[in-house]
């Protein structure tokens, strides 16, 4: 068994695949550096990430599949699920062997889990167009803190690019510790870190840090959520299916004073 | 602002709009071309639930709860005294709408209003609000307006220009049932702003498509016009509620047809009384149906007719329909047309397509089927595949029933009972 060790990058997993390729390997399995538990029984082999080789097999598939076998791809990549590299590998190895496109052939396991995954991250995208509540700093930016299941950011920010397009807007992932930031003045989405000072708690920050319009906002979006609700038919079970308990930390009209 | 007033009016305001049902935001084609704020484009967003379980996509509110109206279901009732009364201003509303939008709370507004002085005079501040919104502050998110039944061609016309849904409730099933409950509403006054708004859409829609520059086109009411009817206040049969809605979506060309199953508000000795339960599972069965007329080919005789009136509430109505038409199955997953397929009970449109489309590359088995996402659980009694034993394929239906019927664990349906039904 030949593992193939990446760097967690897009770019990174397709040149393994390009590796895979050239090296003409059949029996490999591929994770990232992180992730990769030493066996005494394997061989390791670092694979750098490069772009060029990477855009090459990306190419290749571009030649094989539409666009939505292209998405699903990449959004295999962004659900960071452990062994998603080797369904992907399973996937790529079928449509380069295959004459036609195979991306409607439900009938195979390869192609289902790798539209199931997609399924998966798509309503997790969907959930956080809808999920993300910003607050108005003293600065005038608009921050809000998430915890997505995958990936998401990157897929999330044409829509919030699009409707925010006159507002600063910074939307952090607390788990994968990165953000996206827009700025109105040059209209462009950046991928941010931010070194928080001692003791901060994103997500949790101090009220002193939001404009004192922010809290009367909060409090008025809560009110509205408990007065649209109708008691006669309150049902808790289905509130749960849609919004699941994990989403609630960072959901203002959860955090009922 | 003063915060504490604009508090206690959103939660009047709020409370009062609430039995309107719709809160869809999908389907409009509003971009954000200007560098403003928000876009409403396709797909709707549910951005919170509510712990009824409903979608809230909408600021949903009335822009004043005082009407002159007295009719018997509406919580707003002119002769209603135990409610408090307020009325936003259009400031009010917009720094609201502005301000829950730009936290990311919604995708728009759902504004409506009791009628204070005339229809006239309350048309023309829902219509100020949106205006404002969309000229004074650059807003391209979703904007829902009740077109109030009696208000002038003109002012519909304006609020066709700012709004992407206008809608005007057509309250009961039946023009009878309306006269009763609703004696100041006339029935002609809610079709007629209908009838408008149809021909006023199409119009539109057919100049757009003409035109080479579409953005130079204002837009008119691109999501188009709803409807909704309170459910299980008067005595109308399934079977009439459905063909005023069949009727309605032919004649008119609506979007969608609401169902609002009752909720005891009065106990005028016109209506059910304060103790009977909100039909929640009655009205679950409507919107199943009208799923099967506006998505699954299904017409609305196929679905029910005056033999059978009432939906059945045990099984959904594509099941009951399939127990019904048991000459026509089983059909073969592998062979079949896309038409029959989508008709197959424990089988929605997604999955059909996958079939359909997988089935080139292979035949299909029970596995497949599975994996695919189809609901064995019904599907089976209808299906053959690849590989499919024949156990089930020559069962009565009534027995078919009851095998399902023992699968079920839904908390709406009565414990299991043995006895048999008598079809």
């Amino acid at each position: 068994m030949t593992w193939l060790l990446y760097d967690g990058t897009f770019a990174g997993l397709l040149s393994s695949v390009f590796a895979v390729y050239e090296r003409k390997l059949s029996i490999v399995r591929i994770c990232t550096y992180s992730s990769f538990q030493p066996d005494a029984f394997a061989t390791t082999i670092s694979i750098d990430s490069d772009t060029t080789k990477a855009a090459r097999v990306w190419k290749g598939l571009q030649k094989k599949l539409s666009s939505k076998g292209l998405k699903w791809i990449y959004y295999t990549y962004l659900s960071q699920l452990p062994d998603m590299e080797n369904a992907m590998m399973s996937f790529i190895r079928l449509v380069f062997a295959a004459g036609g496109n195979v991306e409607n052939d439900y009938g195979n396991p390869v192609v289902l889990s790798l539209s199931d995954i997609t399924r998966k991250v798509g309503r997790e995208k969907h959930r956080m167009e809808a999920f993300v509540r910003f607050r108005q700093t003293k600065e005038n930016l608009y921050y809000a803190a998430v915890e997505p299941d995958f990936n998401v950011l990157p897929i999330i920010t044409p829509h919030f690019k699009n409707r925010y397009a006159d507002q600063h807007w910074l939307i952090y992932d607390v788990k994968r510790r990165y953000g996206i930031q827009h700025n109105c003045n040059d209209h462009k989405v950046n991928e941010v870190t931010i070194s928080w000072n001692e003791g901060v708690k994103p997500g949790n920050e101090s009220s002193e840090v939001f404009t004192p319009e922010e809290g009367w906002y909060q409090k008025l979006w809560q009110d509205y959520f408990k007065s649209t609700g109708i008691p006669h038919r309150k049902n808790m079970r289905l509130h749960v299916q849609h919004v699941p308990r994990r989403y609630w930390k960072y959901f203002t009209e959860k955090h009922l004073q | 602002m003063n915060w504490d007033r604009v508090r206690e009016k959103l939660n009047i305001l709020s409370d009062a709009a609430k039995y309107d049902v719709s809160c869809s935001s999908s389907g409009s084609k509003r971009k954000n071309t200007t560098k403003g704020l928000g876009d409403a484009t396709g797909m709707g967003i549910c951005h919170s639930y509510a712990e009824d379980g409903r979608c809230i996509s909408l600021l949903k509110i009335l822009l004043t709860n005082y009407c002159i109206f007295d009719c018997a279901y509406c919580v707003s009732r002119s002769s209603n005294d135990q409610v408090k009364r307020a009325a936003f201003t259009v400031e009010e509303v917009v720094d609201l709408t502005i301000n829950f939008y730009r936290r990311n709370y919604i995708e728009g507004l759902f504004l409506s209003s009791g009628i204070f002085k005339d229809p006239d005079f309350t048309m023309e501040r829902l219509v100020r609000i949106a205006k404002t919104l969309r000229t004074q502050h650059n807003f391209n998110g979703y904007i829902h307006l009740k077109s109030i039944p009696g208000a002038s061609d003109d002012l519909i016309r304006e609020a066709g220009m700012y709004a992407d849904r206008l809608s005007v409730n057509i309250e009961l099933p039946s023009e009878q049932s309306l006269k009763k409950l609703a004696p100041e509403k006339k029935h002609k006054d809610i079709i007629r702003p209908m009838s408008f708004l149809n021909s006023a859409i199409k119009e539109n829609k057919e100049e757009r498509a003409l035109v080479k520059y579409k953005k130079k086109m204002p837009l008119f009411a691109p999501s188009g016009q709803s409807t909704q009817m309170v459910v299980g206040a008067t005595p109308e049969s399934d079977n009439k509620i459905l063909h005023t809605a069949n009727s309605l979506y032919k004649g008119y060309n609506l979007k969608r047809v609401f169902y609002s199953g009752y909720v005891p508000v009065s106990s005028d000795n016109r209506l059910p009384g304060t103790s009977v339960q909100v039909p929640i599972l009655r009205e679950h069965r409507l919107y199943q149906a009208d799923w099967l007329m506006r998505f699954y080919k299904f017409s609305v005789d196929e679905i029910i007719d005056e033999h059978t009136p009432q939906l059945d509430m045990q099984v959904d109505p594509k099941l009951a329909w399939a127990l019904r038409n048991s000459h026509l199955f089983p059909i073969d997953i592998n062979k079949a047309d896309y038409e029959m397929i989508i008709r197959v009970p424990g089988i929605g449109i997604s999955s059909a397509k996958k079939i359909v489309a997988a089935r080139r590359f292979s035949k299909l088995g029970e596995y497949n089927l599975r994996k695919i996402g189809i609901a064995m659980n019904r599907a089976q009694y209808f299906i053959t595949y690849q590989g499919a034993a024949i156990t089930y394929l020559d069962l009565q239906p009534h027995i078919i029933r009851e095998h399902i019927l023992k699968g079920y664990n839904s908390k709406f349906l009565p414990k299991q009972k043995t006895q048999l039904s008598l079809f």
